[in-house]
């Protein structure tokens, strides 16, 4: 039934949240990507089985519910009890009827299935006591993993529309850009432009015809938090773009999403279909007389096509490649005509903004930077997945407090910040508040999002290498600069790492940076020698170290790099035989191994196996030194 | 009319104008590869590179490509400023890697100080140097039979799936913009070969001269009101033919 009036919309909240409360108990199985892949969907159709065949649903109110992304991936598949808030990792499918035997039927606590916090070495039962959960804000994931994603009525009942409500009942689009502009909202897909300005100067544009258009390419290796918005709450998304479009003056949207993301556009086609039926997209939103509807747009996944100027060449048909420009995509954007582009996540934030107020967002953050951002935290912290915090939280906070730490408590060297466009941070950074303005002082950038965390034993001129390899080939090769520079700068690290490096390298490279940074066409390659010139700042002696002695200290480059067991240090568990993939080890049982250098590969397998710590490594170039220093005395 | 000041000199631009357009005819010379005047500005050479700043600045200054930058009123331009000048350095030593052997690339980097690369020289040297010209004026006509295929370090010129593209008409016009002469072809009096395709020629009816493949002719017809007879003439034939009715007809008024 289609909702035609402020009092139509309140009925319809009020009876979702009534059906919702009939519901005593929920159980939430998360079924986003990486739950799946883990096999949720099993355990998910477990549970409807069992509930159906024991009559749960009518005899306590027991519904099964598949929400989008918890977040914390790495111990999923994850289920939620609800009202209690009894959280259980790692479930399958056999343990469903003991979940209902025990927990549901009679609120024991099945401790092998609870989390365990590394830390205290404690199971925790409730989710909001896990330091990973406890520690997050959450506004443009408010409602992922509460609702079920295809189900609008679920949303309504967790407040969904109510900032779209708020917008067309009682403000004027003028007045809908000035809540956004006090939030101090700014962009979360990248350069974080303000919003509202962005808005007001597409509402301002001369032409009837506008659009606003949602950039879901997130083509950064290993982020996820845009896929995961739009699966587990597609319409917050489709909130958002309504709020952007009644704002400018807008009636037609595009969401860009990429191909590899299968079931963001199976649950943004059947939310906008949902949307439409009520009356919250379409013609005469609400019954306000205001038309807006929204259509999907498939990309080929190129990391380029989420460069504005490319993305809208794609969505006209045209090859994906961006476009110098002098003119603002306010004014002339998607097909010439004015247009406002937002990433997944800005356009979650609107909704939750129009509901509470642009001084409730503002509340949260640093000076410039307001409200909270996600961040997909990955690398060798202990707890990885998908968080969200308030802008100015301090990376030791987001990497020992909700990481947990680094992996079996390594020291730390570096966290990675912003993609391929962004840098990495050292030590010496863990306490400065993360926000636009000092990541970007620091070299890195707040980019999309991502957070790789690095251990010692991390190479950062391998760092930097692997950027470059990914951007030699996601360079669109339209401009000199940007090709032939990644194409340069990729063959001089290939030699850095495999111990050519000379003298003037590194110079070398600060020349082709500058001329790439000053000279391409779009950001892609004005940005690329970032994760270049921040390890250069940050850890120039390994530069150094790779070039005048050839050696990798953090032990990882394999053409520097060299093992040897220590005799003394050895049990002979054997533990490093069994590891080594080259067969360059031999020993007998309880007796000092050895590890033959011709054999070895220098891959560092035996080095993270040994229980003693009976291996070191050591630059290579001191293997050929011994050697010739053998020859001379012999 | 918009007054510029290019280099220290005030240059005055016709309406519409880029930068590049103006700072030609003020006689300062710019290196170019990606522009041509039959064809849209596209900005992927980036050796047009100059700084532009404005008196109301406060001696902030961006780098534009002068090709498409428009030639605005009171604009203040430098295409010697030091950022430029290494800018333009840096992407013609990149170019000389690219293509360390032909001559026209040569020529630039000499101009520009560069003898060497200081990068790694191409191990399969090209000498195409991605101007996007000939896919360009190919969409220009119409027909769309090349373009530029893979991403990034592997970009090249291509017809579809590397084979004889079908769209072709073979009328040479990629051959004969591409700036390094680098896209072959065959034509004799009979046959033209292009992109691994073979064309038959339509004969001049009065000379008998082969002038345009059978694809032109039959890709022309209709077009834009040219009728099939259009081209059983030469041009040249057609010029006589036109030559010989003016004299007639205006031998005819003089009687
Ligand atoms: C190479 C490149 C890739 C980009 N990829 C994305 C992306 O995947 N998602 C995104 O939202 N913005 C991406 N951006 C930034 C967009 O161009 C644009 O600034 C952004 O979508 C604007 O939205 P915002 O103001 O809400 O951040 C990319 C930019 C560049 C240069
Ligand atoms: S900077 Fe890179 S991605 Fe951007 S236009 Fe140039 S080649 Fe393409
Ligand atoms: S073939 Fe010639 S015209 Fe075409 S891109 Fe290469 S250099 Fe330019
Ligand atoms: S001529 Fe301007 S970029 Fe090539």
């Amino acid at each position: 039934m289609r909702i035609e009036s402020k009092a139509q919309f309140d009925s319809a909240v009020r009876s979702a949240k009534k059906a919702a409360a009939g519901r005593k108990l929920d159980i939430l199985v998360c079924c986003g990507t990486g739950c799946l892949a883990n096999g949720s969907a099993k355990v998910a159709e477990a549970f409807a089985a069992e509930v159906e065949a024991r009559g749960l649903a009518a005899s306590v109110g027991l519904f099964t519910k598949k929400t989008g992304c918890h977040g914390f991936c790495e111990r999923g598949p994850l289920v939620v009890l609800k009202p209690s808030g009894v959280l259980y990792t790692k479930v399958k499918p056999e343990h469903v009827p003991e979940i209902l035997d025990k927990t549901v039927a009679k609120g024991e606590i099945i401790t092998k299935l609870l989390y365990k916090n590394p830390a205290t070495k404690k199971p925790v039962e409730q989710y909001t006591e896990i330091p990973f959960y406890k520690n997050q804000t959450r506004v443009a994931m408010r409602n992922i993993g509460q609702v079920d994603p295809t189900d609008l009525e679920d949303s309504l009942a967790h407040g969904a529309y109510a900032g779209l409500a708020r917008a067309l009942f009682h403000k004027t689009p003028e007045e809908v850009i000035a809540e956004v502009e006090v939030s101090g909202l700014r962009g979360r897909g990248g350069a974080g432009f303000i919003t509202a300005r962005k808005w007001r100067a597409a509402r301002k544009a001369a032409g009837e015809r506008k659009f606003v258009l949602c950039n879901g390419d997130e083509g950064d290796p290993g982020a996820f938090k845009d896929r995961s918005i739009m699966e587990g709450d597609p319409h917050a998304v489709l909130e958002g773009l309504a709020i952007g479009a009644y704002a400018v003056g807008a009636h037609e949207g595009f969401i860009y999403v990429r191909d590899e993301y299968p079931l963001a556009v199976v649950h943004l086609t059947l939310a906008m279909e949902q949307a439409r039926q009520r009356g919250l997209l379409g013609k005469n939103i609400l019954g306000t007389g205001f038309d807006f509807d929204v259509k999907l747009s498939r990309g080929g996944g190129a990391f380029v096509c989420g460069e504005s100027s490319a993305l809208m060449r794609s969505i006209e048909g045209k090859t994906g490649e961006p476009r110098q420009k002098y003119t603002h995509a306010t004014d002339r954007g998607l097909f010439e005509c004015p247009t406002v582009l937002n990433n997944v996540e800005t356009w979650a934030d609107v909704g939750a903004i129009l509901e509470h107020g642009g001084p409730w967002f503002a509340a949260m953050g640093t000076e410039k930077s307001k409200g909270t951002k996600a961040f997909s935290l990955v690398g060798k912290v202990k707890n990885t997945g998908l968080i969200e915090l308030p802008m100015g939280t301090t990376l030791r906070h987001i990497i020992y407090d909700i990481g947990g730490g680094i992996l079996d408590d390594r020291p730390f060297k570096a966290v990675q910040t912003g993609g391929p466009s962004g840098g990495c941070l050292p030590e010496s950074h863990l306490d400065s508040p993360v926000d636009y303005e000092k990541l970007t002082e620091a070299g890195s950038m707040m980019g999309s999002g991502g957070m790789i965390v690095m251990d010692d034993r991390t190479c950062m001129v391998d760092v930097a290498r692997y950027f470059l390899s990914f951007l030699v080939e996601e360079s669109c090769g339209k401009c000199t600069p940007c090709r032939e520079g990644l194409k340069q700068l990729l063959i001089i690290y290939d030699d850095l790492v495999a111990g050519r490096g000379k003298a003037g390298d590194v110079a070398r490279i600060e020349r082709l940076a500058a001329g790439m940074q000053l000279g391409s066409l779009c950001e892609l390659g004005k940005s690329a020698p970032n994760p270049v010139l921040s390890t250069l700042r940050y850890f120039r002696e390994e530069y150094q170290a790779h070039i005048e002695q050839k050696a990798c200290p953090a032990g990882i480059c394999r053409d520097l790099t060299a093992y040897e067991i220590i005799p003394e240090d050895c049990n002979g568990c054997h533990a490093c035989f069994r590891a080594c993939p080259a067969d360059a080890i031999t020993g007998e049982p309880k007796k000092a191994h050895t590890i033959h250098q011709g054999r070895c590969i220098a891959c560092g397998a035996c080095y993270t196996a040994c229980p003693t710590d009976a291996i070191r490594f050591f630059p290579k170039v001191a293997l050929a030194a011994a050697a010739s220093g053998q020859g001379g005395a012999s | 009319m918009n007054t510029l000041i290019v280099n220290g000199r005030h240059v005055k631009a016709r309406e519409g104008a880029m930068l590049l357009e103006v700072i030609r005819e003020a006689g300062v010379s710019l290196p170019t590869l990606c522009d041509h005047a039959a064809l849209e500005p596209w900005g992927g050479c980036r050796l047009c590179l100059v700084d532009v700043t404005r008196n109301e600045w406060d001696g902030w200054a961006k780098m534009v490509v002068s090709c498409m930058f428009p030639a605005e009123d009171g604009l203040i331009v430098r295409t010697d400023s030091q950022r430029v000048v290494e800018t333009r350095k840096v992407v013609l030593d990149l170019l000389l890697a690219r293509c360390p052997d032909t001559p026209l690339v040569q020529k630039l980097a000499r101009d520009h100080g560069i003898e060497q690369t200081s990068y790694q020289p191409n191990p399969e040297p090209t000498d195409c140097v991605l101007c996007g010209l000939c896919t360009r004026v190919c969409d220009h006509i119409g027909v769309s039979a090349i373009a530029t295929v893979n991403r990034g370090a592997g970009r090249e010129v291509a017809p579809p799936f590397h084979e004889a593209p079908p769209d072709c008409i073979g009328c040479l016009a990629c051959a004969e913009i591409c700036p390094t002469s680098c896209i072959p072809f065959t034509a004799s009096d009979s046959k033209r070969t292009i992109w691994g395709k073979t064309f038959e020629m339509v004969r001049c009816t009065l000379c008998g001269r082969a002038f345009i493949t059978k694809e032109q002719a039959a890709f022309y017809d209709g077009r834009n009101g040219v009728p099939a007879s259009y081209f059983d003439t030469c041009d040249e034939c057609k010029r006589k033919a036109q030559a010989k009715q003016f004299s007639r007809l205006s031998a005819g008024a003089g009687r």
